[in-house]
């Protein structure tokens, strides 16, 4: 009674213990023969998997390729989408124009736009950082103007009482009332930047972790397709954890 | 006297101000067009990326032989009848487990860790796996569509039941309301706009998964048409294709919308445009 209380005290250990018991089932089932080995590899193999794909194609250092590409393609997306995000707030009848435009672009499959910068740049790191700036620029404009737009009346008047320069408005009230929305579209932003680069990475088989995931399964070894699987969601994972403790240690309230 | 001429004034300000907005989107796709056409003509003249940027007029043609071809049908068929078969299912499951979860909170707090780290991880890395299971035919397209439009719905769903007001189940209660009672005249009302919202974000990820997936291994599809005018350097065509798919994601995307603020008219709301993590 007392143990089984506990138990639904423990959600995280409830989860724990539900993953192991399917992690276990499934290899049970894999060596009995009921699910197929060639389609799911045991989890023990997966796990024994790693270290042949980090000798033989360098997790790590795919890792860091993926890393850099959406670092760069973040980067440009900062660069363009914060000063155009100030210009559409500062300029609010373009930035009532864009609004829509911007909501559509945001929810389009620029995806498929991948052909274009093949055709444009070839099979290169560019084509991976122009895919990864596109999505990932969009909603840093969009929390930028919404962030500067929603920056409170009173300290705008407090500034004002006080005959500050605009640019001191600017550095010293309104971007940082602004910086946690802001950063609410930098997070959404390096999101997508790192969906969209790993997915052209496994589509043109070219850069880091993508191209490992399609690598492993044009060769048809299961657990080091499985593995290379696992590795991008520890990838994906890290960054969501990562930017959602920053987020929310600067959004306290 | 000047707060009355300022109340005044501001309904005839409105439509000055709509009138301002309209020249501005006219006059930037003005702008983008004479671009588009400068830099067409610098590719023709072999000076930038020949081929590359066609004229406006070209793919305005490419786009009429697009949609008077017989074949075009066949893929736009097949890329339907994915997205919506994918749709459906990763709906239907995503909408079971969201209640499961918010009716729940040991299960919610269970696996939602697990279900925020595969939602935020580009799905289309699944596709082998689906091949796998599945094959390369028909079939994995639509787990992949399924497994796109799972997370955004799954997660509406949840937090739309846990958001549920508890104020209107007390009331719920003190009128004696049963079970079904309370799932129609509380949690249904209540979860629509949560559950639209979801569904409105699944339909468009389905649809980015379901092409993306066509154009990585498919025999038929908008996607695999798209492809195949890349392997031909058919850059006209392929300007077509992602156009037409373009319009005819913001026409499922408008169509969600429309729905969702019908369903919202009693509750004075309109379908936001919120910004969320939901990953293809």
């Amino acid at each position: 009674m007392t143990g089984s209380f506990k138990l639904s005290k423990s959600p995280v250990l409830v989860g724990g213990i539900g993953v192991a018991v399917f992690l276990c089932v499934l290899e049970i089932a894999v060596e009995t023969g009921m699910v197929m080995e060639l389609v799911v590899p045991r989890p023990s193999d997966t796990f024994l998997a790693f270290p042949p794909v980090q000798e033989d194609m360098d997790l790590v250092g795919n890792f860091f390729v993926t890393l850099g590409m959406t670092a760069a393609s973040t980067g440009i997306a900062l660069a363009i989408g914060v000063p155009f995000g100030y210009f559409l707030y500062r300029n609010r009848r373009y930035g009532v124009a864009y609004e829509g435009w911007l909501a559509a672009a945001f929810a389009a499959p620029t995806v498929l736009l991948y052909p274009l910068f093949l055709v444009i740049f070839g099979r290169t790191y560019l084509t991976l950082i122009m895919m990864g700036f596109i999505p990932g620029a969009i909603p840093i404009v969009i929390q930028t103007r919404q962030g500067l737009l929603g920056v409170s009346q009173t300290l705008l008047n407090v500034g004002r009482s006080f005959n500050v320069s605009e640019r001191e408005m600017f550095w010293k009230i309104q971007l940082p009332s602004a910086v946690p929305t802001i950063f609410t579209g930098i997070r959404i932003g390096v999101m997508y930047t790192l969906v969209n680069i790993v997915a052209i990475e496994y589509l043109i088989d070219f850069g880091g972790l993508g191209r490992i995931v399609s690598e492993m399964y044009f060769r048809f070894d299961t657990p080091g397709t499985y593995a290379s699987i696992v590795a991008v969601i520890l990838v994906s994972v890290f960054f969501y954890w990562g930017f959602g403790r920053i987020e929310k240690w600067l959004r306290p309230v | 006297m000047a707060q009355a001429g300022v109340i005044a004034a501001a309904p005839a300000a409105v439509p000055h101000r709509e009138a301002t907005v309209f020249r501005i989107r006219l006059v930037t796709v003005i702008c983008l067009l004479v671009a588009w056409e400068g830099l067409a003509a610098l590719g023709s003249l072999e000076i930038l990326y020949g081929d590359v940027i066609p004229s406006s007029w070209k793919i305005v043609f490419a786009i009429w032989n697009e949609i008077t071809a017989a074949d075009f049908y066949r893929d736009l068929g097949i890329t339907f009848a994915e997205h919506i078969v994918g749709f459906i299912v990763g709906s239907a499951i995503g909408l079971a487990l969201g209640i499961a979860m918010g009716v729940n909170p040991l299960l919610r707090k269970a696996i939602e860790p697990y279900l925020n780290a595969i939602g935020s991880t580009p799905k289309i890395i699944f596709l082998p796996i689906l091949f796998l299971i599945f094959g390369t035919g028909i079939d994995s397209k639509m787990a992949k569509g399924a497994l796109s439009a799972f997370f955004p719905v799954v997660f509406s769903t949840a937090l739309g039941m846990i958001l549920i007001n508890p104020v209107l189940l007390r009331v719920g209660k003190s009128f004696n309301l049963n079970q079904w009672q309370t799932v129609i005249k509380i949690y249904i009302p209540a979860m629509v706009n949560p559950v639209i919202t979801g569904l409105r974000l699944g339909m468009a990820i389905t649809v980015i998964g379901v092409l993306v997936a066509e154009l990585k291994f498919a025999d038929g599809g908008l996607g695999y048409r798209l492809g195949n005018y890349y392997e031909q350097f058919r850059i006209a065509e392929m300007y077509a294709i992602i156009l037409i798919i373009f319009a005819l994601a913001a026409l499922a995307n408008m169509g969600m919308t429309r729905l969702q603020t019908y369903a919202n008219r009693h509750q004075g709301g309109s379908a936001a445009h919120s910004l969320s993590v939901a990953t293809n």
